[in-house]
Parts: C-alpha cells; structure tokens; sequence
C-alpha cells in the first residue's frame, strides 16, 4: 500500500530544517490530500490491520456475489470432506460452510456494527449531556453507569436475552445498552476537559442552544479518543455477540454467523486424526474472529498513539 | 479512628451498597416480562386457573418493594426460590428448587476456578516481574509476543484448539469434562485439567501484561531512582522499597483477572461440558427458567463484587502512605 523504503518529496522537504518552516504550503489543503499523507505514514501493522479490514468489508459488502451457494441452501451429504465443490465440506445438515463463511463476515459483521453505532450514540449522547448540564444530572448518569458496571457484562446480558429471548434486534438493544456505559465513562472524561474551554463559555453566552454546543464545540474536539475508542468497543461488541452465538443465544439460524459455525463444527475434530482438514473447519470461523480482532487492534493502537500527540 | 480504618469501612460500606442495587437490578428484572408469561412457561394448552395460579405463586399480585424485600430475605437464608421447568399446562408441578440445582453445581465451578487460579496467578506473577526487570530483553520481547497472541483469541477458539492437540491428534487428555461428585480427586483432576489449562491460558495473558505494566511504572518512579543512588542493594531496592508499594497493584490485577474468570468459566464449562453453574445458566437462558438465571446472575455478580471489593482493600490496607500517616 504505502513505499516506505524511497523518500517521498514530502519526507525530504521535512529533513532540511529551512524548508521544514516554508514547506507548511506543502501540506494538503484538501481533506483527501491530509488523509492520503496520514495514511501514508501508518505503521506495517496498521496497514495491515486496514488490509484485513477492507477485506472483510468487501467479503461483507459483495457477500452473494463471492459465495459460491446460497446462505442456507441444503445439499444432500451432511458432513462432506474439503472438496473441489464444496472448498470447506459441508455442515451437519448439509449446507456449504464456505458460503456460509461469507455470509457471516455480513450478518456477523453488520450486526456488531450496528450494536456498536447504537452505543455510542446512547453513551456519547448521554456523557455530553452530562458534561453539559453537571450537577445532578452528572451524578446520578454517573452512579446509574458505575452499578451497571458493577456487573459482569456477559452475565448481565444472559440474564435479559432470558427475559426478551434471542431476537437479533433485542441482541442488538441489549449489547448496546450495557456497552454505552464505557461509552459514557469516556465522553465524560474526555469532555470535562473541554467544557471548561473559553469557546464553550463563549459560545454559551453567545445564546447557543445545547445541541449547537455539543455538535459544533465539544464533539469536534473529544472525536480523535473517542474514534479509537470506536475500534475497541467494536471488537468487544464482536467478541460478545461471537460468544452468545457459540452459547446458542446470540444470532439465530438460519442467519449464518461465525460463532454458531464454531459451534455446529465442533464435532468434526474428533475426524481430525483421519482427516486433518476436516478436523480443522470450525478452526476457520474462528480464525476469522480472531483474526478481525487482531487488526482492529493494529489500527486502533495506531490511532491511539497518534491521538496522544506521541512521535516515533 | 486510624485512617486506615476509615477507608475500609468506606469502601466496605460502598460494597454494600453496590451489592444491594445489583440485586435489586437483578430481582427487578422479573417485572420486564412480558405479560402472556403465564402462557410461555406453562404451555398453549394452560387453562386460566393454572396460569392465574401461577401468577399467584410467583406473587405478581403484591407491589414489587415488597416482594423484594421477601425474596432478598429468602435468599440469605439460601432459599433461591423454585425452579420454572418441570411445570405443565394441567397444573402438575414437579419443579425443583433452584438451590438443590445451584449447589453441587456451584462446588465445581469453584473447583475449576481455583484449579485455573492456582496455575496461572503464580505463572502470571513471575512471567511479568521478570519481563519487567529485563525489560526489551529477547525474553521480554518472546513472552510478550506469545501473550498478544493468546489475548486475541477466543476462549472457544483456544479450548477447541487444545482439543485437537491433545484431545485427538495426541489423546494424552480427556476432552469432555464430565465430573461426578464421587470421582476421585486424581481422576476429577485429569478430567478437568483441559478446562482448566484454557483458562489459564486466556488469563495468564491478561495477567502478565497488567503486572508487567504495573512493575514497570513503579520502578520508573523519583524514590526508587533515589534508593539506587544512594547505593542500596538491588535486593533492598526491590524488597524494601518497591514491593511495599507494589502489594495494591499486583492484588489489583489478580482480583480483576479472578473477576474476568468469572465470566470466562460460562463458554469453557459449555465447550467441555462441565457441570458448572456457568452451563447451568446457559441451559437456564434457552428454556428462560427466570429463577434459575436470577440465582446464577446474582452468584455470578456478588462474587466479581467481592473480589473487587477485596482487592481494593488489599491495596488500600498494603499503602505504606495511608500506614505511616504524618
């Protein structure tokens, strides 16, 4: 993606000191330019973090297009072996695991997406209120978060999917809602710091109403945090829907999704000593997890650091 | 009062607290049902009686503070109310109660998790001081790699993969945990040993990583520089001077790693099939048996309270400021 090992015309601008001052005109204006030059200076890891999530995205996106079945079409042999026609075999009744691979990375994919949209709408929405308004309303958002955090989240989420049953969309309610409080922990923070701003007092005795600040003031201010923050919750969210599917309670047939497929597979590594590959299918769902994991983390680490004003 | 004292008793007193609202959170979940309830647990063919019978029993004619003024009562005294299933449409009831379910269940999740606790807190301990004290060294740099890698995995994706390496492709353990209360300690131990290797596998990682950090900033602070330039010995500068102040951290990270093996237990006990309340609870959310999920909700959050409650106290009884106050 980027050519690291050639100096680029801006790098070599920036090592002589005196055109270091002029070349700021050098600096792209426009907001693709900035983002093409920030791209530019990732680290290996973040580019390939950003790699492998573009790849996904895509598999997601074009999903019918790639999968050679559809999602939920049977075929007569349950449990077939790794095979021209089917690249990964076939599950125990008998639909393609390769099609469902790539329906999941959409259903699995979208949902946590959707999950993690909601969250930070309800916890950021609700700690720029709290920053905004102090007081009471602070206090009592604040100590409502501290006992919900008092709980472990996966419990805590086992217990409501048990009272609304297992609905993607209550799925989605659920995960969001106990997701917002670290959210919210967060926006607080990082926005106590910016509500005592002179703009923000400025913009208050100007007459602004509460929305205007929170949109124009504070939220452009506190984004760069709260963007890694983005990629933290999102791969927590995938990980927590990934374990109530595996558990039998999260995304429900016949939706494909990874962590059901984990489990639906499990069976066959006791074939592994006869057949190595088919022994080793459940271990692709899961790598995919894992492995959307493990980029997120690249890009985010990246963020962070860049968020926190430090230079390699 | 000592200022020690003080804080204890604040923080104590703040446990409570939290402890109450939880299970107020928990009891109060009972009130979101929906209202054809009566219907879903005991059946379409359930006549209006029954259900109306039902609803009685569970008390959802009385107001809600008051019910839950019983219920918390009934549960100190180890009476976690009556089980949902097992009941049907024609009234005949041949539920069970959720303690006779809960209990010998609850010893061997303790069993598992003591089990992955002894292993892994002591592995974890030594892994992150040494990686601290050589820090950058090829030590440091191989143990934390291998930590990063198990961090990113799944629990089930590491427990399935210790099955296939020595569940099946070389069978030296058992891969299903089935444990009866009357096996002996050596054969309870072999069969509990794959879950419990997973489990330290996934917190060991966590672990290590968290002392390495703490270490690490403890020795960058002014007072341990001064104790090196005065000359003291680098076996008084870590006993004398940085394990005082080191005592909170590490119970810190400890407590939050027993916390987090809380949840963990829940997927490992179901991908072995171990009779813990964690599959109990699981099995409990499929078929909706409230009380079930209640009880085990409640067990669950009490003990992740607690052990966050004894580690703050940990650290706040080992802080050789609040100690020496001046």
């Amino acid at each position: 993606m980027t050519d690291r090992i050639a100096p680029t015309p801006e790098a070599a601008a920036l090592s002589d000191p005196a055109v270091s001052v002029v070349g700021d005109a050098r600096v792209p204006k426009t907001w693709r330019g900035r983002a093409w030059t920030t791209l530019r200076s990732a680290p290996p890891t973040a580019v390939f973090g950003m790699l492998v999530i573009a790849v996904y995205v895509v598999t997601a996106v074009f999903a019918p297009l790639l999968a050679p079945y559809g999602e939920a079409a049977v075929f007569p042999t349950p449990f077939d072996a790794w095979s021209s026609e089917h690249p990964l075999g076939t599950d125990q009744i008998g639909r393609d695991v390769m099609s469902r691979l790539i329906y999941g990375a959409r259903n699995t994919m979208g949902i946590a997406l959707a999950t993690t949209v909601l969250s930070f709408l309800i916890g950021g929405g609700l700690g720029l209120w709290a920053v905004i308004a102090q007081g009471w309303t602070d206090q009592i958002l604040s100590r409502v978060v501290d006992v919900l955090m008092a709980i472990p989240a996966l419990i805590f989420a086992l217990m409501l999917l048990s009272i609304f049953g297992s609905s993607v969309l209550s799925l989605i309610l659920i995960i969001a809602v106990l997701d917002s409080t670290r959210v919210f922990r967060l926006t607080r923070a990082v926005g106590m710091g910016v509500v005592v701003m002179d703009y923000v007092e400025a913009a208050r005795l100007r007459g602004e109403g509460l929305g205007w600040i929170m949109r124009r003031e504070i939220l452009p201010n506190i984004a760069p945090p709260l963007v890694a923050e983005f990629g933290l919750r999102f791969s927590f969210v995938f990980l927590t829907i990934a374990a109530l599917s595996f558990l039998g309670l999260g995304i429900q047939p016949p939706l494909a999704d990874w962590g059901s497929m984990v489990r639906d597979g499990a069976s066959m590594i006791q074939f592994a000593p006869y057949d190595l590959r088919m022994g080793l299918t459940p271990f692709v769902p899961a790598g995919a997890i894992a492995l959307l994991t493990v980029a997120v983390n690249f890009v985010v680490d990246w963020l962070l650091h860049r968020a926190s004003g430090l230079k390699e | 009062m000592h200022p020690v004292l003080k804080t204890v008793l604040q923080r104590l007193g703040l446990g409570l607290v939290t402890l109450f609202l939880v299970s107020a959170i928990i009891f109060a979940s009972i009130e979101l049902l929906p209202g054809d309830f009566g219907e879903a647990v005991l059946g379409q063919a359930a006549t209006e009686e029954t259900v109306a019978a039902f609803r009685a029993e569970l008390g959802l004619d009385t107001p809600a503070p008051l019910r839950y003024v019983e219920w918390i009562g009934a549960v100190l005294q180890g009476d976690l109310g009556t089980s949902f299933s097992g009941r049907n449409a024609s009234g005949v009831d041949r539920s069970r109660p959720v303690a006779d379910l809960i209990g010998p269940r609850l010893g061997n999740t303790l069993f598992l998790a003591a089990f992955a606790a002894v292993i892994s807190v002591p592995l974890a301990l030594i892994l992150g001081i040494t990686a601290a004290l050589w820090r950058n060294s090829l030590y440091d740099r191989a143990v934390n790699a291998a930590t990063l890698t198990t961090i990113s995995l799944p629990e089930f994706f590491v427990a399935y993969l210790l099955i296939l390496l020595l569940g099946t492709l070389f069978p030296i353990l058992p891969s299903l945990a089935n444990v009866t209360p009357d096996m002996p300690l050596l054969e309870r131990i072999e069969r509990t040993a794959l879950p419990a290797l997973t489990l330290t596998l996934v917190i060991v990682a966590h672990m290590m990583r968290m002392t390495r950090a703490a270490i690490i900033n403890l020795l960058a602070q002014p007072y341990i520089e001064m104790a090196i330039l005065k000359g003291a010995s680098p076996r008084t500068v870590i006993l004398k001077h940085a394990l005082p102040n080191a005592w909170a951290p590490i119970a810190t990270v400890i407590a939050f790693n027993l916390a987090y093996l809380v949840v963990g237990v829940v997927v490992v006990e179901v991908v072995f099939v171990y009779p813990g309340v964690g599959q109990l609870m699981v099995d409990a959310v499929t078929t909706r048996d409230i009380p079930v999920v209640q009880a085990c909700a409640l067990i669950f959050a009490a003990t992740y309270i607690l052990l966050n409650l004894i580690a703050d106290i940990v650290g706040i009884v080992t802080n050789p400021r609040l100690l020496h106050p001046r």
